[in-house]
């Protein structure tokens, strides 16, 4: 990864935490579908990344975003969680020969099919961990199911715009 | 020893991750419990500004609004001004301090509120070098907000009353029997009133205020209706009260602060009796 992938990767993830932040804080459909639009930021990190640079990227990500949030301590876990999980479930969903050193698992690179069977099952479970800290010991885990599903399939589709709208296609790839 | 270290190394990225959570989950545990210190909320002065410039944009949408709900509000106290004003007279004596006033009241306005988690919050622009301390109570015209938690320098957090942690003492208006409101963590529009017990007779309609015991609020101020009436299957001893709230948490904007100003002479006398008062 040279300097300029570096910048623009944290560009990215500071405009996604700020987005997020100002815009989509109190966003919730129907009172029960959340949109963390900022996970695009460490779900499209090169495959390359090794898991402890990432697992603090995540961390740090998430505690910018409790502080704000006022729930110091759950997006940090649940960050923390996505990122450990993101290098194993790289490494089970990988396509026949491997990933190219310097992919990014982003949509345009690697399809829409592949792309929601990467994000969602993380994005998922992001939000049980999520919800799980948030609604320890009040309500029932069926709404704590209902939550995560619905906000994992919003974000996931969020994903998929932002990318689709704002990310340059490369030439030649699908 | 090298093939333990080894092995270590292999794994750094688990025991990474592992830390990592812990170090998360004692976050969480030691923001929630009421003692605990919370160095980083959005009290904090660069982050409490961030939010007060979102804050002035979006409010800037409803000011017609706010401005017509505090000149209403005005008028109607001007109205009971006018009924309290004393006729001068040939008489006058000192009352002693029993009628001296025991709360102040102070003004602030909600830069930062959130009201889809189970753990919701208030950030206000006013901090201890206004006069605001942890405890105060927050209440607006239409009832009650949520109560002080803590405080910085221009800046306070407060517990909204969308929080599962807050408990208010409440009375039923009509029949003066006490309970306390918590929020169940499922609709913003509704909380329970807990602890009334099976006998007492409570309509649906009723109305649900403040019942002052608790020194945080005084008494009077509006909570809800009550909207449901059901016996509580957990215990049978209780009722199960569904309060329909009177305050809209998604308008909410300007707010009073409330300070008892005997407050800690009350919880000293409480300490002294050893009794355990729940607030």
């Amino acid at each position: 990864m040279n300097i300029r992938n570096l910048i623009s990767y944290l560009l990215l993830i500071l405009f996604l935490g700020v987005v997020q932040v100002l815009f989509l804080k109190n966003l919730a459909l129907f009172g029960i579908a959340f949109v963390f639009i900022y996970l695009l930021g460490i779900l499209i990190l090169p495959v390359s990344v090794k898991t402890v640079p990432l697992l603090l990227i995540a961390f740090a990500l998430g505690f910018f975003l409790d502080v704000f949030y006022e729930t110091i301590g759950m997006h940090t876990a649940a960050a923390t969680f996505l990122a450990f999980a993101r290098s194993i479930w790289l490494r089970a969903i990988s396509p026949t020969g491997g990933y190219v050193d310097t992919e990014e698992p982003s949509l345009n690179e690697m399809g829409l099919v592949w792309f929601l069977s990467y994000s969602f099952p993380l994005v998922f479970a992001y939000s049980m961990v999520f919800f799980v800290a948030d609604q320890w010991g009040t309500s029932g885990f069926l709404g704590v199911l209902n939550k995560s599903f619905f906000s994992s399939i919003f974000t996931c589709l969020l994903a998929i715009l932002v990318q689709l709208l704002f990310f340059k296609r490369r030439r030649g790839i699908r | 020893m090298l093939r333990i270290l080894q092995f270590l190394y292999r794994i750094r990225a688990f025991i990474l991750f592992v830390f990592l959570e812990v170090l998360a989950i004692w976050m969480i545990v030691s923001n929630n419990s009421p003692q605990g210190a919370a160095f980083f909320n959005s009290s904090n002065v660069l982050i409490g500004s961030v939010l007060k410039k979102q804050a002035d944009v979006i409010q800037f949408f409803s000011l017609a609004e706010a401005n017509e709900a505090l000149t209403s509000e005005n008028a109607e106290i001007l109205q009971q001004l006018r009924l309290l004003q004393i006729k001068p007279d040939s008489i006058s004596f000192v009352l002693d301090s029993a009628l001296a006033a025991t709360y102040q009241f102070k003004g602030g306005r909600v830069i930062g509120n959130s009201l889809r988690f189970s753990q919701n919050y208030l950030t206000l622009n006013k901090g201890s070098k206004h006069g605001i301390k942890p405890g105060m109570g927050i209440f607006n015209p239409e009832g009650v907000v949520g109560r002080v938690k803590s405080v910085s320098e221009n800046y306070s957090v407060a517990f909204s009353l969308l929080n599962t942690g807050l408990l208010v003492s409440s009375k039923i208006k009509s029949s003066d029997v006490f309970g306390s409101v918590q929020w169940d963590g499922k609709s913003a529009s509704e909380a329970r009133l807990l602890f009334v017990p099976r006998h007492v007779k409570a309509v649906e309609g009723d109305t649900v205020v403040t019942s002052g015991f608790n020194a945080v609020f005084p008494e009077g101020i509006l909570i809800g209706v009550i909207s449901k009436i059901s016996p509580d299957e957990k215990n049978p001893n209780y009722l199960s009260l569904t309060v329909k709230l009177s305050t809209d948490f998604s308008k909410v904007n300007y707010v009073y602060l409330v300070e008892n100003t005997l407050f800690t002479e009350l919880d000293s006398l409480h300490r002294q009796s050893e009794i355990s008062n729940e607030y």
